[in-house]
């Protein structure tokens, strides 16, 4: 059988991004629709293991392009790989995460293969061989529902958490080896070196999100929010009142001008719950939310309220959950 | 150096979207600079400051966009370029990417066009690549920080934020950039820099000036089509206010909400 639905496997130096099972899962499911297979795009250097695991998520082949020039995303290098089989080999269909190499590979594509990118999908639905894909716009207060019904192939990035991670099971792949396209001189774009971030939680990709607002007050304020967060393992959020505050580092904020997340969990302490920081985090599917002021917006959102002082409230419940979950 | 900024006109971020018979609307909320694009604006000017140069800021839409080229100015860009067609109305992230990719190229001298990382209304991201693929110029997207520019070697070194931390590299000038919040704080425009953009000429390219055929670069029959637009989904039911004798006895009944919930 063909595999017409090809996924992107996102991935940071041969670790793949929860994201990108997440795609495979959805191809799957477009696959079956348009009665064809699914084919991974594993790019990198050194990334034989990423090959056996998109088997093991469902590839039933697997486009192996193991170059030096591609040790690092670099988007040209990435892209010109990948268009240049895209049109030997036509695919209907090429998913990708919208994370940020998703994002840029899928702009390349779409203009060297001259068609039009749909992005950011939390929804799919394929009718008459079109990708429908629901997006939220207006930065989440409205949904869309987008296509690009001409185009071949069809080109859709899907949110981060939006589908469910499908379950591993053994799998074999056809492995196809796939050279680069393009030498280290074309690339214009090096590398020098990496400053990550401390080894945190990422909150794009976690379950549950505990986030501190005005209300905690002051740097130290954060303190209650982190033993919860500890406690529950869950990564640190924050508003954009505290950022700018200066009580956390920008890579925490929640919102409209910071990070969009979908975690299972949401508790908001002390947030008010503006328009902006909810655009962030109303894809929640629980959101707990902790605050003094019953008036506060955040309220409209929770299904679960408590009106309290966080300093209060946080602690007693970081004492529950640790004595029920054993720590 | 010539330095293009690209904006965008948005609804300004507090306000409420709505569809009224298909259309989207935001009741009486002003049309600001997209958020993202006052970062790209800041980072233009401060760029001028330290290199030299002028700095042309360039939006892509209707007549009202031309507000917008007013507060780049008044925060101290050098000139404003509208690139305004009936035929561009709805044109998709990459025709609009052909548009201003050839206004870049009119300009003649740029050697860095700057973008936000995305618009707060479409929240594609998709163009600045797109812009650097059809100039055949170096993409760098999500810049958190330029480390240094230097013009004489035609090389940028910057920081960019990816999902994993921070990436230093160094790309080949001309560049088409994409920037986030971290890079840098905005300005808000001056009195002098006000009266200036009250007085200044904005020059306004359509289609024909710009050399484009519409029927060529399909515009009007934008290849993603919005087939439907709706309020999102109500989130389901009031919330449920969890009260208790004590901090203790309410941190109980939450937990046990939220394990039967299996969110835990």
């Amino acid at each position: 059988m063909a595999s017409n639905v090809w996924v992107y496997i996102d991935h940071f130096q041969g670790q793949a991004l929860p994201a990108a099972w997440e795609t495979m899962g959805a191809a799957g499911e477009v696959a079956a629709e348009l009665n064809t297979g699914v084919a991974a795009l594993v790019f990198g250097h050194g990334v034989d293991d990423l090959a056996q695991q998109a088997a093991d998520y469902g590839a039933e082949k697997v486009f192996l392009c193991d170059d030096v020039t591609l040790a690092d995303f670099r988007v040209l290098a990435y892209g010109a790989a990948a268009a240049k089989l895209a049109v030997a080999e036509t695919p209907e269909v090429i998913l990708a995460p919208s994370t940020t190499r998703g994002r840029d590979l899928t702009a390349l594509l779409g203009f060297e293969l001259g068609v039009g990118v749909v992005a950011d999908g939390i929804a799919l639905k394929v009718v008459d061989g079109v990708v429908y894909v629901t997006r939220p716009v207006y930065a989440g207060k409205l949904h869309a529902t987008v296509s690009a019904p001409g185009a071949c192939p069809q080109i859709v990035t899907l949110r981060p958490r939006a589908f469910p991670r499908p379950e591993p099971a053994m799998g074999k792949a056809e492995v196809l080896q796939v050279e680069a396209a393009l030498s280290e001189e074309d690339i214009g774009l090096q590398v020098t070196d990496y400053a990550a971030s401390a080894s945190e939680i990422s909150l794009t990709d976690a379950r549950i999100i505990v986030s501190g607002g005005r209300g905690v007050g002051g740097p130290d304020g954060f303190e209650p929010v982190r033993q919860l967060a500890v406690t529950l393992g869950a990564a640190i959020g924050a508003s954009r009142a505290a950022v700018d505050a200066g009580w956390i580092p920008y890579s925490h904020q929640v919102g409209q001008t910071g990070k969009t997340v979908s975690p299972d969990l949401y508790i908001a302490c002390g947030i008010s719950g503006a328009i902006q920081h909810q655009a962030g985090m109303r894809t929640a599917k629980v959101i707990v939310a902790i605050n003094k002021d019953s008036e506060a917006p955040i309220f409209k959102m929770a299904k679960y309220g408590v009106v309290a002082d966080l300093f209060d409230a946080v602690p007693a419940l970081t004492e529950e959950f640790k004595r029920r979950l054993g720590k | 150096m010539h330095i293009a900024v690209c904006i965008k006109q948005t609804p300004d971020s507090a306000a409420s979207m709505a569809v009224v018979d298909g259309e989207v609307t935001w009741g009486d909320a002003s049309m600001v600079v997209n958020p993202w694009d006052e970062y790209a604006l800041e980072e233009a000017i401060r760029t001028r400051e330290q290199h030299g140069g002028h700095v042309t800021a360039l939006v892509l839409g209707p007549e009202s966009a031309r507000e917008v080229l007013k507060t780049a100015i008044a925060m101290g860009c050098d000139l404003g370029v509208m690139l305004s067609d009936e035929a561009l109305a709805g044109c998709d992230a990459r025709m609009t990417a052909r548009v201003l990719a050839t206004a870049i190229e009119k300009l003649g001298d740029v050697e860095i066009a700057i973008f936000g990382k995305q618009a707060i209304d479409g929240d594609t991201g998709l163009v600045p690549v797109s812009v650097a693929c059809t100039l055949g110029w170096t993409p760098i997207s999500y810049v958190a920080e330029i480390n240094e520019m230097d013009v004489q070697n035609a090389r940028i070194m910057v920081a960019r934020s990816l999902e994993e931390g921070r990436q230093n590299c160094s790309g080949a000038l001309p560049a088409v950039i994409s920037v986030v919040k971290e890079i840098n704080e905005p300005r808000y425009p001056s009195f002098i820099g006000i009266r200036k953009a009250s007085k200044a000429e904005i020059l306004v390219w359509d289609l024909a000036e710009l050399g484009l055929d519409a029927v060529e670069i399909k515009v009007g029959e934008s290849s993603v089509t919005w087939d439907d637009i709706r309020p999102i989904p109500a989130r389901g039911g009031a919330v449920e206010l969890i009260q208790g004798e004590s901090m203790e006895a309410i941190a109980v009944i939450l937990a046990d909400r939220l394990m039967a919930d299996r969110v835990i």
